[in-house]
């Protein structure tokens, strides 16, 4: 007999943790909208097989939870019973000796508070509250609802042009979203359970980067309906596209030199290139659309005016103005700046010299990202993102941070500007920082605290203040729109309480958000506009969705979308991404597992042909 | 072109044709249950699974199109397993005490449990359990529901109704009412489309045989029969006798051999329908071409429910003229009661019906003549008719021609085209012709009304006057025609509605043949009896002249009005059961 063995794992272990992979894969790829009370009950079954055995609360309180959840799924409960469950998880959490017991107690009791009355319709009615139509994950995650089965099949066929057209029926942006849309496709993406979510995004590169000039569909007769437009951003224009279609007579009026709103002021170069934007731009424009660039509504013409013109007006503005962090000081130096001002002067083509300078941005997000990596392109010495959480809460992208690490950028985490030093010529020297440390979790994610440290001094020549946008809504709120804490208050069908024929929608409702969202509201603005005005023309799109084919089997990983050298692309504000190969994009789409036409969908909430 | 090869068979098929349709094409048989061609195409029960080389998982033959070079195996070991084990599956949520059940021989569960040689369920049994209301025409028991979804996509996709509903997620989805109603409370028509596509017994028409048996048994009654016009195209069905073979004479012999005093024939009624409904649309006519909405058939009453819960405000577009059913019923408490010099209480009246939804008709609050009286006692499908002569272990070559009794026996060719989609209408206007013009027109004069198309429309000179015509059947139809008329797209003077997709011979009380389409074949008879007939106007049917000479007065006389018409109150409808 040993005295102490190395422990080894058996064959059995092996393969169990094999399965949590797999379990944790599955748990990300759960479809949209599955009733909470039946997923309570199965997660109470799963803690009670982590069950140690020892203690009652745990060993007996799961197994009656889990019963007493199923008498609720099967309609042999009261509404007694959901005060048993309570007071049953309440004494597991405050008795149970360990966190199994406590933990799987306090998801009941989370439950309960979260969504009781899905617990109270079953009891009453005996059935979900949840919408039984279980959509396509990708589909029903897109805010436009781009049929991405569809364009991944003609991906596969290489038919990138029809693809180009089938996306085009509920996003008049493919070449932008391809380049930079935040892909909430891919979050519950089903092929999640087998290996990996589809790469959608690198497959509608793929045919956007492939299918040359598309023209758009035939325009609607004319109905000689009027519609303004304010604001030629993402939103703006996918109305706008839209709205054209269906024979309106549109208008966009544009604050600024270009068209293209955030997509230009806000994105560098480097991710959404000039061209590629003037491609989807071009394609927009080219359903009759009038544009009035340098033109501001409240100062060169009137809201009241436009109203009168228009036989409807959508209001577009996005979230362009800039926030102040507040520094003592900051008012007067010299070198501070904010993103907006910043990447608003790159994307009029003014481009600034940062070279020798120590740059700071301060922000977690993707325009603090943006910046920072926008900096390195203009020759800036050092970069260093300030933020004050850590790394994994900034909001954005990993594959921003990384980007932005790979290319030199340093990240100083837990630090809270608290003030500036600046030279005698009001030139900004240092960013002062409050070192932070992390502390208990609040509204699920962990808040931070003062560290007991003395506070540190940051050298930098440039401040570049990336916390977040306003929205400049006063000239809206004078001609009566409801404005709350800024932002315009708007219907989910973009329609404004009791003010009839004007409509809103984007960041100018949600404050800042993504591109998609944007486009989103633009098309549900157009199908509301269009009914305002008093018809009911359809987009649709007769391109031809390739069958399934049978090629099951085999799991494979993810092709990424291939990037340029960090040391080379930092030099420049070219594309960073290049594209998949044929072979490449064949063998992603190929994984696609067709939810278009496997599972439910070919019983309810599938393809929608038209809306 | 696809060339393909199915078990070792080299085939061609059309590009975009499913497994299952190029298999069966080659003659090859691929056992499905949830499959509704067209209809319900979502591969659900996983029966209709085939091998398809070059992929390890097995693959939906209802659901999946032929690909260029495919070998397909329906039936090889893995396939049978595993079909096997799905159809096991199936019936450990099933109760299949079949001994029970009014599907049993005609199941295709039942059917493909034996064509797979299942003789026993390895699994917990395990059926849905529900509390069903046994007094509603249509019944739906949860333990046999094998949620196929047909009821759901028929309810949807045809009938445009939308009452079944998913109900519930994960295992345990199932088939409820839509918002959480129950049948009874929901706006169902009870056109029963959805259980003459149920391919088990979850679904079923409350049995009222024993009622009518009880009244058959009572020496004090007298049991009278009507027989409607669909039944002659469908009766023999179910008693394997051939088409020709079942005629309404050799079934007038079996309810006389089970003991019913009088047999007669709705189709009676409907001449008398037309005479009443005829002269009404005549009268309304100015008004109809004012107002240009049209004056809408009311003999159908899943039709009439349709009305009363989905436009309400067209409820006064209908005929007043009731159903022939329950023209019928009048008559027969009143006249017919005189003649036999008999209390109209000592009189059970007994309708033999294509159809759920005139099990609730005869039970409308303000249907009856008579106050305290029922015109028609109780209403009996053609299912039931059938299990009623299987009961009495009747034999079909034993039958007879026999002589329907007289005077609401006699029925003119007319009469006998009710019962399929247009043939209200064209009977309708045989006779508005002769009622405007005092002559008759050729009787194929509105020929082109018929068929089976959803949505018809005909335009007639009647003496000078235009009239048009529009004929739908299947209540989608119906609900788009409707639209068209609210909306002032569509206008016409006479609308003629049947609920069923093809008519009362393909109604919900009708024989099931689960995948097959009956339609032709039963509106071939129909029309066939319809040629035959020496009468082909229901103006010149005697008995009905009689009736009026005697009793009624003429078309819309006060008796006619008393007897014959109804007001269609909308809230009556929920009050029943």
């Amino acid at each position: 007999m040993s005295r102490l063995s190395i422990v080894t794992k058996d064959k059995a272990q092996i393969t169990v943790e094999a399965l949590y992979k797999d379990l944790e894969r599955r748990i990300v790829a759960s479809p949209p909208g599955l009733c909470p009370v039946e997923l309570t009950g199965a997660f109470i079954r799963m803690c009670m097989a982590q069950t140690c055995g020892k203690c009652v609360p745990c060993r007996v309180g799961l197994k009656q939870l889990a019963r007493l959840l199923d008498d609720v799924l099967d309609g042999n409960a009261t509404m007694e019973t959901i005060d048993v469950i309570e007071s049953t998880a309440e004494s597991i959490y405050l008795s149970a000796d360990c966190a199994i017991g406590y933990e799987a107690a306090a998801m009941v009791l989370k439950g309960l508070e979260g969504y009781r009355e899905d617990f109270v319709e079953h009891i009453l009615h005996g059935r979900c509250i949840c919408n039984s139509n279980q959509n396509i994950p990708c589909v029903a995650l897109c805010p436009a609802g781009v049929d991405i089965p569809g364009y991944i099949a003609l991906v596969k066929e290489k038919k990138y042009a029809d693809a180009v057209r089938l996306i085009r029926k509920d996003n008049p942006m493919p070449v932008v979203c391809a380049l930079i849309c935040e892909h909430p496709c891919e979050n519950r993406c089903k092929r999640g359970m087998v290996d990996y979510p589809i790469n959608i995004r690198g497959l509608k590169k793929v045919a956007i980067d492939n299918a040359g000039e598309v023209p758009i569909p035939e325009r609607a007769p004319d109905t000689g309906k009027k519609v303004a437009i304010v604001g030629g951003g993402p939103g703006g224009l996918s109305a706008a596209y839209y709205l054209s279609l269906m024979g309106h007579s549109v208008t966009i009026y544009e604050q600024r030199k270009k068209l293209g709103g955030m997509l230009r002021y806000g994105i560098p170069n480097y991710r959404l290139p000039r061209e590629r934007l003037d491609a989807d731009i071009n394609a927009i424009l080219s359903a009759g659309i009038e544009v009035h660039t340098e033109v501001s509504i409240g100062k060169d013409i009137s809201m009241k005016e436009l109203r009168k013109q228009y036989n409807a007006v959508y209001i577009a503005i996005g979230a362009h103005t800039d926030k102040k962090i507040g520094l003592p000081g900051e008012e007067n130096a010299k070198g501070i700046i904010s993103a907006v001002e910043m990447l608003r002067g790159i994307g009029d083509d003014e481009m600034p010299d940062y070279s020798g300078k120590n740059v700071v941005v301060i922000g977690g997000g993707n325009v603090a990202m943006d910046v920072a990596r926008s900096s390195v392109r203009l020759g800036a010495d050092t970069v260093t993102v300030v933020y004050r959480r850590t790394k994994g809460d900034m909001t954005a992208l990993a594959d921003e941070i990384e980007g932005a690490i790979a290319e030199g950028c340093e990240i100083a985490e837990l630090m809270a500007p608290v003030g500036i030093e600046m030279d005698e010529n009001k030139n900004v020297t240092h960013l002062v920082v409050q070192p932070q440390m992390i502390s208990s979790i609040k509204d699920d994610r962990p808040s931070v605290r003062k560290a007991d440290t003395a506070e540190k001094k940051i050298p930098c020549d440039l401040i570049v203040v990336a916390i977040g946008q306003g929205i400049e809504s006063k000239s809206f709120e004078d001609f009566g729109i409801p404005v709350k804490r800024g932002a315009i208050e708007a219907l989910d069908s973009n329609e404004i309480k009791n003010v009839k024929g004007i409509f809103a929608g984007g960041d100018c409702v949600t404050g800042p958000a993504t591109v998609i969202r944007a486009i989103a509201a633009g098309k549900v603005a157009a199908a509301n506009i269009d009914e305002y005005l008093g018809y009911h023309h359809e987009i649709k799109c007769d391109v031809e969705i390739p069958s399934v084919t049978f090629e099951f089997g085999g799991k494979y990983g993810r092709i990424a979308i291939p990037e340029r050298e960090a040391s080379e692309r930092k030099k420049d504000f070219e594309p960073i991404e290049l594209g998949m190969s044929c072979e490449e994009s064949c063998q992603e789409a190929g994984r696609c597992l067709r939810c278009d036409h496997f599972g439910y969908a070919s019983f309810r909430g599938g393809r929608t042909e038209k809306w | 072109m696809v060339n393909i090869t199915i078990n070792n068979c080299k085939l061609q098929v059309e590009e975009g044709t499913t497994i299952l349709e190029a298999a069966r094409g080659a003659g090859i048989e691929i056992p499905t249950l949830c499959y509704l061609k067209e209809i319900n195409e979502i591969g659900a029960c996983r029966v209709c699974v085939v091998e398809v080389e070059g992929t390890d998982k097995l693959v939906t033959a209802c659901n999946n199109k032929v690909q260029e070079g495919m070998v397909v195996h329906t039936h090889s070991g893995k396939v049978r397993k595993v079909r096997k084990a799905n159809v096991k599956l199936i019936l450990s949520q099933h109760d299949f005490r079949c001994a029970s059940c009014i599907r049993s021989g005609n199941c295709s569960l039942q059917k493909i449990a034996n064509e797979l040689n299942i003789s026993e369920v390895p699994y917990h049994m395990e059926p849905e359990k529900a509390i069903e209301n046994k007094k509603f025409p249509l019944i739906r028991n949860a333990e046999k529901c094998i949620k196929c979804m047909r009821c759901v996509q028929i309810c949807d996709k045809v009938q445009d109704m939308h009452i079944w509903d998913i109900k519930n997620t994960g295992v345990r989805t199932t088939i409820g009412v839509c918002n959480g109603k129950t049948l009874e409370e929901s706006d169902c028509t009870l056109c029963g489309q959805c259980l003459v596509n149920c391919p088990v017994g979850a679904l079923r028409e409350r049995d009222d045989v024993g009622k009518a048996l009880d009244a058959v048994e009572d020496k004090d009654i007298i049991t009278v029969v009507q027989i409607a016009p669909a039944i002659r195209a469908a009766w023999g069905e179910a008693m394997g006798m051939d088409r020709d073979k079942a005629t309404i004479n050799k079934l007038a012999d079996a309810l006389k051999k089970i003991g019913f005093d009088y047999v007669f024939d709705t189709c009676f009624a409907a001449d008398l329908t037309i005479m009443e409904e005829g002269s009404e649309f005549l009268e309304r006519l100015p008004e109809i071409k004012e107002s240009r909405l049209p004056m809408f058939t009311s003999c159908c009453p899943g039709w009439v429910r349709f009305v009363k819960s989905q436009y309400p405000h067209m409820v006064k577009r209908l005929s007043t003229a009731k159903s022939p059913q329950q023209m019928f019923g009048a008559i027969t408490k009143s006249y017919y009661a005189k003649l036999l010099n008999v209390d109209p209480s000592k009189i059970f009246c007994v309708s033999i019906m294509p159809c759920i939804s005139k099990k609730q008709e005869c039970d409308l609050p303000n249907i009856n003549a008579t106050e305290g009286q029922k015109d028609v006692d109780v209403v009996l499908t053609t299912r039931e008719l059938t299990r009623m002569l299987r009961a009495y272990h009747i034999k079909p070559e034993a039958l007879t021609d026999v002589e329907l009794d007289r005077p609401l026996g006699k029925y003119t060719g007319a009469g006998v085209i009710f019962g399929a989609t247009g043939g209200v209408m064209e009977a309708a206007l045989r006779s508005a012709y002769y009622l405007v013009s005092k002559q008759n027109p050729p009787a194929d004069a509105f020929k082109n009304i018929r068929g089976r198309e959803g949505w018809k429309e005909a335009e007639f000179d009647i003496n000078g006057t235009e009239i048009k015509v529009a004929v739908v059947s299947g209540l989608g139809n119906t609900r788009k025609l409707m639209e068209a008329i609210c909306k002032g797209e569509a206008v016409y003077d006479f609308v003629e509605v049947m609920s069923c997709p093809g008519g009362c011979i393909n109604g919900g009380g009708q024989p099931i043949h689960d995948g097959c389409d009956m339609v032709e074949d039963r509106t071939e008879v129909l029309y066939g009896l319809d040629e035959i007939n020496e009468l082909r106007f229901s103006h010149e049917n005697p008995a009905v002249l009689e009736c009026y000479e005697s009793f009624l007065g003429k078309p819309l006389s006060h008796v006619s009005h008393k007897l014959l018409h109804t007001e269609h109150e909308t809230k009556e409808q929920f009050e029943t059961v």
